[in-house]
């Protein structure tokens, strides 16, 4: 008996607790910017996602100890998903309900599942080097953003790279490319303009693809030694990077010939490797490893020195953390940008920050104030260009460490644009969605 | 034919390595009748042990002495087994004595989830090396026979030279040991082995221990070939078609089925994947098992199941 009024007088107490806990937190969601922040910090590609993930929640931690967004502190709540799709999907449909105005799916997978879902939910998607292609097109994609770059301008650069080390585009014709990629959209996105480079250019489209994760790849890299391509792209993530680059040095092909996209040119994707990746080049979606640069030294200084860091100290600067932190920069500069329209100080829905994304208009100016000098370059958005920078760099590890080793590429607009126009058309036919006027773009 | 002999030693020599990861699923099968889903999270945590205690020993001796953290990290890592062989026997098995045979099977499934959470945990989930000096470069041999020789991934022969070794070690083992006996025994009836005084929990905990050195083993080899990280645990996919092709309760079935599944599944992705656009290599290794169950159910080498009625 005396047990039973013990564990009812608990069960109340807990109630009581509960509620008190939930209200102070419904509270603090109404005073507070809310990010849901999907992760993998499990599982196969877990290596790849804790740093990015890092870097994300580190940002935001900074801008609250610099005060929030115009004194808007912001939220945030981690949901794990292991790089999964259908369990993406949860997590957005769990978080959407909590006062989500910004979605980073950090899956190309998943954007795709989310394409549909985010104009009935009014949640802008940002996408920043990855998700769809087309969706650069605002004025069908309303609600996506794949800001800084996408697949197709990292195909596009990776063949302006190949064709400059040759020595120029005409060099390209009877050459041939083979692409080792991961058998999924992510790793099937940048065909179409590879292939439009190569009826372009006269050179041979060789396509490899590899299972998820990508562990075995013994039989692909054997053709590879067969057919002696004079270039490997490498579109992969996770263990899929480190074992083809292993993979190259056991059968005898030179890693200066190798050139991966922004998702294969990080730490992780070399550190197994050490001296035997040397020479290896990847795209860097503009920034690369940036322990010297002025936001990392902020970041040190007011949140990882107070002992709230997320993740290694060591870690910080790198270049999946730079990615997750320059993530998360976007979607706070599209609130602030959101709340010089509708009001300084103010929590911010949805729409709101889907404006402030397609606005978004970061020169170089506002970049070094908040710590970017060198880092990268402005952004600017707008109706028909929700990309708002097509600029990427090449950087090739030396053994111990990614340096540069290219000057600055800009996306071909004359080749990407109308194949942006023509598969959002299609899409836009498919789904029936009506393409936004210069009227409907100006509200 | 340079590439078509390069071809079919590449899959020899993974097929050896994936007969090393069958050969944990047979061992325990074979001791207690028990499909072991855990076998990849055992490659994993016994690969993240040996990364770790190795580094930190390695750091602790001031970089001086590979060789010795290497030792220490190896032996760090047999105690992780041995303390999961115990514990999966006195928490998990020995309240399920008897039990059907899905029942136990779906325990192995909680038991991975558990061990790969839990070794990630203490270990971490980043990716870690496991150097024991294995050569990394290929060499180019018979350029005088074939043109352009042949090329031998020499740390693929190394590892595969000592998957052979381990697997003959523990063919004797079963077949000539009075503990091999005794395990079989196990195997065959629960009851009927404890009735003439086969003890059976210390008999699980030795297979148990048995399973974790195999993995111990695949996992410093695997380990080394492609960094520890969670993906080692997909090593277990790619052995069940060789246990279904081989036999569940044969060890010369998991050699004999981990040799034809790598050359099989080498040889589809080379001269048929580029008909169907590729990447076929997983998937075609289980139609190869699929085709073989057809004909013999219970696998190349696998015992005829005849239930008397």
């Amino acid at each position: 008996m005396k047990f039973r009024t013990l564990a009812l007088a608990a069960a109340i107490a807990s109630v009581g607790l509960s509620s008190a806990t939930f209200s102070t937190a419904a509270q603090a969601q109404a005073q507070e910017q809310f990010f849901p922040v999907l992760v993998y910090r499990t599982g196969a590609y877990a290596a790849n996602g804790n740093p990015w993930a890092n870097g994300y929640v580190d940002y935001l931690k900074l801008i609250n100890a610099q005060g929030g967004i115009n004194g808007v502190k912001l939220s945030y709540e981690e949901c794990e998903f292991g790089y999964a799709t259908d369990r993406g999907v949860e997590c957005y449909e769990r978080l959407k309900g909590k006062g989500a105005t910004v979605f980073q799916p950090l899956s190309t997978g998943v954007t795709f599942a989310l394409t549909d879902k985010a104009p009935v939910d009014k949640i802008p998607l940002i996408t920043a080097g990855y998700g769809r292609s087309e969706s650069q097109d605002g004025s069908v994609f309303t609600w996506n953003f794949p800001l800084l770059g996408t697949y197709w301008v990292g195909a596009d650069v990776a063949i302006q790279h190949v064709a400059k080390q040759l020595g120029g585009l005409d060099k390209l014709k009877g050459k041939k490319i083979a692409l080792v990629y991961h058998d999924s959209p992510f790793g099937k996105e940048p065909i179409p303009v590879l292939q439009e480079r190569a009826k372009m250019h006269g050179f041979d489209l060789q396509l490899l693809p590899v299972a998820h994760p990508g562990v075995e790849q013994k039989a692909t890299w054997l053709q590879i030694r067969r057919d002696r391509p004079d270039q490997v792209l490498l579109w992969g993530w996770g263990v899929m990077n480190s074992t083809a680059i292993k993979e190259a040095q056991a059968t005898g092909y030179p890693r200066e010939k190798m050139l991966g996209i922004w998702w294969a040119g990080a730490e992780p994707d070399v550190k197994d490797v050490g001296a035997g990746a040397k020479g290896y080049s990847a795209l860097a979606l503009q920034h690369g490893a940036e322990p010297n640069s002025k936001v990392v030294k902020d970041m040190l200084a007011m949140v990882h020195d107070k002992g709230q860091g997320t993740g290694p100290k060591d870690e910080v600067g790198s270049v999946l953390y730079m990615r997750g932190l320059i993530s998360a920069m976007l979607g706070v500069e599209g609130v602030r940008q959101a709340q010089e329209r509708y009001g300084k100080g103010k929590v911010m829905t949805g729409e709101q920050v889907r404006w402030g994304l397609e606005n978004l208009n970061l020169d170089q100016g506002k970049l070094d104030a908040m710590g970017f000098a060198g880092v990268m370059r402005p952004v600017q958005t707008s109706c028909t260009d929700h990309m708002g920078s097509s600029w990427v760099r090449v950087h090739t590890w030396d053994g111990s460490k990614w340096a540069f080793s290219s000057d600055w590429y800009q996306a071909d607009d004359k080749v990407l644009r109308p194949m942006v126009l023509e598969a959002a058309s299609k899409y836009a036919t498919e789904k029936g969605v009506q393409r936004r006027t210069a009227e409907q773009c100006a509200q | 034919m340079g590439f078509f002999i390069e071809t079919m030693l590449g899959g020899l020599m993974t097929g050896m390595l994936y007969s090393l990861v069958a050969l944990g699923f047979v061992l325990i099968f074979k001791a207690s009748g028990v499909f072991n889903f855990a076998q990849g999270a055992m490659v994993l945590v016994a690969a993240l042990a040996m990364a770790r205690f190795s580094e930190w020993s390695n750091a602790a001796l001031g970089g001086d002495s590979l060789f010795l953290a290497n030792v220490i990290g190896i032996i760090g890592a047999g105690a992780v087994m041995f303390l999961v062989a115990w514990a999966v026997e006195r928490f998990v098995l020995r309240k399920l004595v008897n039990q059907e045979g899905a029942t136990l099977l779906m325990v192995t499934l909680g038991i991975a989830y558990v061990l790969e959470g839990l070794g990630q945990t203490f270990f971490g989930s980043e990716i870690y090396s496991i150097n024991v000096g294995m050569p990394k470069d290929p060499v180019i041999m018979f350029e005088g026979l074939i043109e352009g020789g042949v090329m031998i991934n020499k740390e693929d022969f190394i590892a595969a030279a000592l998957a052979a070794v381990l697997v003959g070690g523990l063919t004797v083992f079963f077949q000539k040991t009075a503990i091999g006996r005794a395990l079989r025994a196990v195997a065959d009836d629960h009851q009927a082995a404890q009735s003439v005084g086969i003890p059976l929990n210390k008999t699980w905990v030795i297979v148990w221990c048995v399973a974790g050195l195999v993995a111990l083993v695949a996992g410093i080899i695997w380990g080394s070939k492609m960094g520890v990280q969670f993906s080692l645990v997909t090593v277990a996919l790619r052995a069940l078609p060789v246990v279904i092709l081989g036999g569940l309760t044969s060890v010369p079935g998991a050699i004999v089925g981990g040799l034809i599944i790598g050359v099989g599944e080498k040889l589809s992705e080379v001269y048929l994947g580029p008909m169907v656009g590729g990447g076929i290599e997983i998937w075609f290794a289980y139609v190869m098992a699929l085709i073989v169950l057809l004909f013999r159910p219970q696998g190349l080498f696998g015992e005829k199941i005849i239930n008397r009625v």
